[in-house]
């Protein structure tokens, strides 16, 4: 394929993973930035967002979009009170103290991972997407002195894999949106900023702390809901977007919105592009060096605020 | 038996005479196996991927596991004795995978461990099975145990290994594919022995391996590799496993729309998916390596036919209490066969414990021919006691209105190549 063509594949596919990503990472960020607190189990909400989506598009039947449209609304509700509950009943009582917290979450990851392995199977199992059609994409070169237009082999998309990244910005827009114009924005943002005095306001902290939990739950699953029509809901899908979303956190900055956003592009992109001509190997290398040289050069991150 | 402590003068005379008791109250206990051990159960030690990314093939395995030990069971076990399956779990790793041979050997006490598909889980495993002195029967097509990687107590006599199938397949490929093929394999063993051996397969045949395409096992989405492929490629061959499959192939579809080359693939790659799933509509007129074919062909052998109601799977290779829960039939019978011959090796060497480990590897090794029969229901096998790797019949199918039809099925010969070890010379 020539370079043209293969760049633009590659970004496509990219961009599909770094939408994805983003929101995972969103998730992660907000519990991180209003909570203080590192969610180890992230990518396990995330996995059970696909294992439910499963589910109820298994139960629902009939066309495909009816059971992927009900449960674009269900798994992300469901693991947004599921997270909600485990903020209430484990985190609450250890205080959100962090050491405690990180052992309190990897045994959350660990309960979540071996009960979808006991309930819901080893198995990989495909969701259809609502809607598929390839798009073939043309390009244009210069033949006898004039720009003509081609249809390159295999230089392709797919009406939901623009979707997603459609979807994706959607989502991402209306995060942006509740933090910095609704009330419980200014409240999470309150209480982001200096926890005692959000208290000595009267915000009732600790149910603002479970509905930040709930909400980046949510939105992990929400990003594993658009993400399994095009792979499969398998129990050990959390492990790369857990890993992947804390990179892009760390160089995006803690509980900055558009520095998540702005690394999640930059990593889904380089982790596409790089893979593609060099090898996803050294993809996975350059994330890890770009999180030590942010972390020795500024460790706030790129778009974070020294804070104490 | 027990070891008795040398400490007996700090016995006091109540301990000593709680302890005698104690022994005389459990005497009726010691008659139970007085008889030597007839009547104790043979414990095969069955590691099996029930987790990680092996499981789909775990799930078959154990079901054609519990199938072959009933019906040796049934016919009255070995040697007069029931055979007990211990499952021990090794989540397709292969650290794991050789605690749970030292599970076997010290804590539960088998005679054997048989049953490992993946291919770097063997290698893990197998050196462990050395020092153990524990016969280990793997399932797993690798060319390591023929390669002579391994050692005198790894035999692989229930299926064929990947040198044998893709040297079979090499000369249908060239005449009637096409000679200009690119690979796409997983990147770890089991995926070099398919870019070493196929690739010198076809330049034997005259045709030539493009471009190599690896794919590490745990990737998720594949599109970004197949601009890879070149333009003038007549032949995909492509082969994959672990959870993603069914993406690789959907995609795989996606990338070439109306246009795409021939493709030859190793049912490997659609293992425990249905080929009716959405998105494989291009595969139709494609075709697929098969080590048995997973829907029920016209000239099904008798045996085959008692062997899948035994399995529980339909004539389309699903489960036969749910049509979504496709098989991996394509290997699972490996798993049959290797319990079967475990059978005979302990029947003609007499097997009556752990002490006659070594007489069972020389009566597997001295097997030879193995007949079609139940016990071999893929067909008629030759076993190589110097390589320690069985051969037999290969099948390619092609794609024809969503069932996967037999078009060719090579011989025994086809799949022969010359032995690179001895296991025999090396000692026990």
């Amino acid at each position: 394929m020539d370079l043209g063509p293969y760049l633009l594949l590659a970004s496509l596919e990219g961009a599909v993973m770094a939408s994805v990503l983003a929101l995972t990472a969103v998730g992660l960020s907000l519990v991180f930035g209003v909570m203080r607190v590192v969610n180890i189990a992230h990518g396990e909400f995330y996995m059970l967002g696909a294992v439910i989506a499963w589910y109820v598009a298994h139960w629902m039947g009939g066309h495909p979009a009816l059971g992927f449209a009900v449960a674009l609304v269900v798994a992300p509700l469901l693991v947004g009170l599921l997270a909600a509950a485990a903020d209430m009943t484990i985190l609450k009582r250890v205080e959100y103290d962090p050491e405690r917290t990180i052992v309190a979450t990897i045994g959350l990851l660990y309960i979540i991972q071996q009960l979808t392995l006991m309930g819901y199977g080893p198995e990989a199992r495909p969701v259809e997407p609502p809607f598929n059609t390839r798009l073939a994409i043309p390009w244009l070169e210069f033949k006898d002195g004039a720009l003509a237009m081609y249809w390159p082999w295999g230089l392709s998309t797919t009406s939901y894999k623009l979707a997603v990244i459609g979807a994706a910005a959607a989502v991402l827009a209306g995060v942006w949106l509740m933090m910095t114009r609704t009330r419980i924005g200014l409240v999470m943002r309150a209480t982001q900023a200096d926890r005692e005095m959000a208290l000595a306001f009267g915000i009732p902290v600790e149910r603002v702390y479970a509905i930040v939990f709930g909400i980046g739950a949510g939105l992990a699953a929400l990003a594993a809901v658009l993400i399994v029509p095009i792979q499969q809901a398998h129990y050990l899908m959390g492990a790369e977007p857990l890993l992947l979303a804390f990179i892009v956190v760390i160089i995006g900055g803690l509980g900055s919105l558009p520095g998540t956003v702005v690394a999640a592009i930059l990593i889904g992109l380089s982790d596409g592009i790089i893979s593609v001509f060099f090898s996803p190997t050294l993809a996975k290398i350059l994330a890890t060096l770009l999180v030590g040289l942010v972390l020795v050069f500024r460790p706030q991150g790129l778009f974070g605020t020294r804070s104490a | 038996m027990t070891k008795t402590p040398n400490t007996a003068n700090t016995i006091s005379r109540r301990a000593a005479l709680t302890g005698i008791a104690a022994g005389a109250a459990s005497l009726p206990l010691w008659a139970r196996y007085t008889n030597a051990q007839t009547a104790e159960p043979l414990k095969l030690g069955f590691q099996v991927h029930r987790t990680g990314i092996g499981s789909a093939y775990g799930r078959w395995y154990g079901r054609t596991t519990e199938a072959a030990v009933k019906i040796i069971n049934d016919g009255g076990g070995i040697n007069g004795r029931m055979v007990e399956v211990v499952a021990e779990d090794d989540g397709t790793d292969p650290r794991r995978g050789a605690e749970v041979l030292e599970k076997f050997a010290n804590q539960h006490g088998c005679d054997l461990a048989f049953g490992t598909l993946f291919s770097h889980v063997v290698i893990g495993s197998a050196p462990r099975a050395g020092e153990l002195k524990l016969p280990y029967f793997v399932v797993s097509e690798g060319h390591h145990v023929a390669s002579g990687a391994l050692n005198r107590y790894t035999l692989q006599p229930g299926i064929t290994d990947v040198k044998s199938q893709v040297k079979a397949m090499a000369p249908y490929v060239a005449e009637n594919l096409g000679k200009k093929v690119t690979m796409i394999f997983p990147d770890f063993a089991f995926g070099h022995d398919h870019r070493d051996f196929f690739t010198a397969a076809i330049e034997e045949q005259g045709g030539e391996v493009l471009e190599q395409i690896a794919i590490p096992p745990a990737e998720t989405s594949f599109t970004k590799y197949f601009p890879k492929i070149p333009r003038e490629t007549e032949v995909v061959y492509h082969v994959m496993v672990g959870p993603a499959v069914l993406t690789f192939v959907k995609e795989l579809g996606e990338f070439f729309g109306p246009s795409r080359p021939a493709m030859f693939g190793f049912i490997d790659s659609l293992e425990a998916v249905d080929i009716g799933s959405p998105g494989l509509e291009f595969l139709e007129g494609t075709y697929f390596w098969e080590g048995m074919c997973r829907d029920a062909q016209p000239d099904q052998s008798e045996h085959e036919k008692t062997y899948r109601a035994a399995v529980g799977v339909d004539d389309h290779g699903a489960s036969i209490s749910d049509p979504t829960d496709v098989s991996t039939y394509a290997h699972m019978f490996g798993c049959w066969e290797t319990l079967h011959v475990i059978k005979e090796g302990m029947e003609t060497s007499g097997y009556s414990g752990p002490a006659d480990r070594a007489k069972l590897i020389e009566a597997v090794e001295a097997m030879g021919a193995m007949p079609e029969s139940l016990a071999h229901p893929q067909g008629d096998k030759i076993f190589n006691g110097k390589t320690h790797q069985v051969f037999g019949h290969q099948n390619i199918s092609r794609v024809e209105g969503g069932k996967l039809v037999r078009v060719h099925r090579t011989s025994i010969e086809d799949t022969l190549y010359p032995d690179e070890v001895d296991y025999t010379t090396q000692s026990f």
